[in-house]
């Protein structure tokens, strides 16, 4: 079990020894982001703008016109909340070398509430031409995706989260931008999850098998571009569920529907996820239970849309 | 004090922008006249005289950088981008039409570093451009050029902290403080007087001049030089519309395209002088 924002700041580190142009920038929550630990390291790189969220993109974007790779992170409900003008006009639309890393994605975070919840930030990022949206689902993915995004001279935005997750991936994993990966196989069902949604995925296939029902995991972490052949692949089974710690309106169970719609793909379809609402404070564990985001949810998902 | 000669220059300079400046607008059918008109004699300070750039390698490292953060004022923005060589005086004929010359810029056209006009914006990448310099151990200035009206967007003040708070001392803002805005004058919408006490009040470095008088602009952008430790702010008191007699304090010329008449009677007041 790791958490994906300590997997960021490993790739931090390493980037910090091997590109001299990288810079990072935070906007007063390093503690909890972990990008204190780039600080400790390389302080003269490291910008702390104070908590001014608009003020910390458009300063990245500055800066990454003058040559630097730029990290510009916080707390997505207050990256994205406050930032979305900032980044369409400063990075977006100027094409600015910066990387938009959020953390605490999600109902996931808990007892901090739904101010502090991030429910539709992927809907957002989605309607932004110009960016990369990747959602790691461990804390491997997440250093390895941050390790790639900074390969590429344009904006990307990385959504991480809070908890630590299960390790599914080991340093052998050839993580690629736009390509999702299977992670359990299975020709009953497939479930397309993101996140930390792709733990719950994985045990709520690991209870189906104990039924007969043998389900496709697949983690979707690059949204847009989505991969479109790993869409297809997962029709194939005739059954389709969406996972994500979102609203599923605008977010991966949307952009798979766009999919499937355009590409005609004759399959059952359900969505898994925030159902446009707020939630409320408590355990990442009572939270999902409440709102249908636990792997019972998907199971029972599963159940009631198989297209046999 | 500086030479009569450099001085009546860009004069001459900022009479013959404040002529392109409204024929643009005029050639487009709509564009922002009025804060385009006064600014004309800072930017021609700035261009002509005060900044260290090559149009000819607008990606030089060294060179100074400027943010248009009021960046509906294109029509002037582009008349000296144009006249100093970023790109060919033919393109002006497609402003606000397909291709490079946005309604308000973006830097794919050379001389403009970052897309603006969402109001409030601009003094924070110019720090942070300010930042990047410094961290590369050189010496270019960042000048940033922002509206009074964009005085009332928070994210001026977050930026206006963190230059005071990271000693950015090549960071140049000059506010045209032409007191009006696009619905209302500035002090009727929401006042921000007074503009210099408030830049001193977060740690800056001020200076507090008339907007029209190009030697004292010159000489306050030299002196700003000498500022250690302290972002440099500029406050130039203007008038919107500065050159045009209907067009003169106006809220309604912020943002409207002159009509034939109008415009012929703008032109002639403008060549006049």
């Amino acid at each position: 079990m790791a958490a994906t924002r300590d997997g960021y700041s490993t790739a931090l580190i390493k980037l910090g020894a091997s590109n001299p142009n990288v810079v990072v920038l935070d906007a007063g929550v390093s503690d909890s982001t972990r990008t204190n630990k780039f600080a400790e390291r390389y302080p003269e790189r490291f910008f702390n703008m104070g908590i001014s969220e608009g003020d910390m993109i458009c300063t990245a974007a500055g800066l990454a016109k003058c040559g630097k790779t730029a990290f510009a992170t916080s707390f997505i409900a207050f990256l994205l909340g406050r930032g979305m003008d900032q980044i369409f006009v400063s990075v977006a639309y100027s094409d600015s070398n910066v990387k938009i890393i959020g953390t605490h994605a999600g109902v996931a975070i808990g007892e901090d509430g739904p101010t502090a919840q991030s429910i539709g930030d992927v809907a957002y990022m989605r309607a932004v031409p110009n960016f990369t949206v990747i959602c790691p689902a461990d804390a491997v993915e997440a250093e390895k995706a941050i390790l790639e995004i900074s390969k590429i001279k344009g904006p990307a935005y990385v959504r991480l989260g809070r908890g630590n997750v299960k390790t599914i991936y080991d340093d052998s994993y050839g993580f690629k931008i736009g390509k999702a990966s299977v992670i359990m196989e299975g020709k009953d069902a497939a479930i397309i999850a993101s996140g930390i949604m792709v733990q719950e995925s994985m045990a709520a296939a690991e209870s189906l098998k104990k039924e007969g029902i043998n389900v496709r995991v697949v983690n979707m972490s690059t949204i847009k571009p989505i991969d479109k052949d790993a869409i297809i692949a997962a029709a194939k089974t005739g059954t389709i569920i969406t996972a994500e710690d979102h609203n599923i309106r605008g977010g991966l169970g949307s952009a798979v529907a766009e999919v499937i719609a355009e590409e005609k793909l004759n399959t059952k379809f359900h969505m898994v996820g925030v159902k446009d609402r707020f939630a409320e404070s408590d355990s990442q564990k009572v939270l999902f239970k409440k709102y249908g985001l636990d792997a019972e949810a998907i199971a029972a998902a599963v159940k009631s849309n198989l297209n046999k | 004090m500086v030479d009569k000669s450099i001085v009546a220059k860009l004069k001459e300079k900022a009479k013959q922008l404040r002529i392109q400046s409204v024929k643009l607008v005029y050639q487009a059918g709509s564009g922002h006249p009025g804060g385009s008109l006064s600014a004309a004699d800072i930017i021609s300070a700035v261009f002509y005289h005060a900044m260290h750039y090559n149009s000819k390698k607008p990606d030089w490292p060294d060179r100074d950088r400027f943010i248009l953060s009021k960046g509906h004022c294109t029509p002037l923005l582009y008349s000296v981008l144009a006249d100093v060589g970023y790109f060919p005086k033919e393109e002006l004929a497609t402003y606000r039409r397909l291709g490079r010359l946005t309604g308000h810029p973006n830097p794919k056209l050379p001389g403009v570093e970052i897309a603006t006009g969402s109001l409030g914006q601009g003094l924070s990448v110019g720090h942070g451009m300010a930042l990047a310099g410094r961290l590369d151990k050189k010496e270019y200035y960042v000048y940033v050029l922002l509206g009074d009206g964009e005085l009332n967007e928070g994210q001026v003040w977050e930026a206006a902290m963190s230059a005071a708070h990271y000693k950015s001392d090549h960071l140049i803002a000059i506010v045209d403080n032409n007191k009006v805005a696009q619905d209302n004058m500035t002090a009727t919408l929401k006042g921000v007087e007074p503009v210099d006490k408030k830049f001193e009040a977060f740690g800056w470095q001020v200076f507090r001049i008339d907007g029209h008088d190009i030697g004292k602009i010159i000489d306050t952008l030299a002196a700003a030089k000498n500022a250690k430790g302290k972002p440099i702010a500029i406050v130039a008191d203007t008038i919107k519309g500065k050159g045009v007699s209907f067009m003169e304090n106006k809220p309604e010329w912020h943002g409207k395209a002159p009509n034939e008449e109008l415009y012929k009677k703008a032109i002639e007041e403008l060549e006049r002088g």
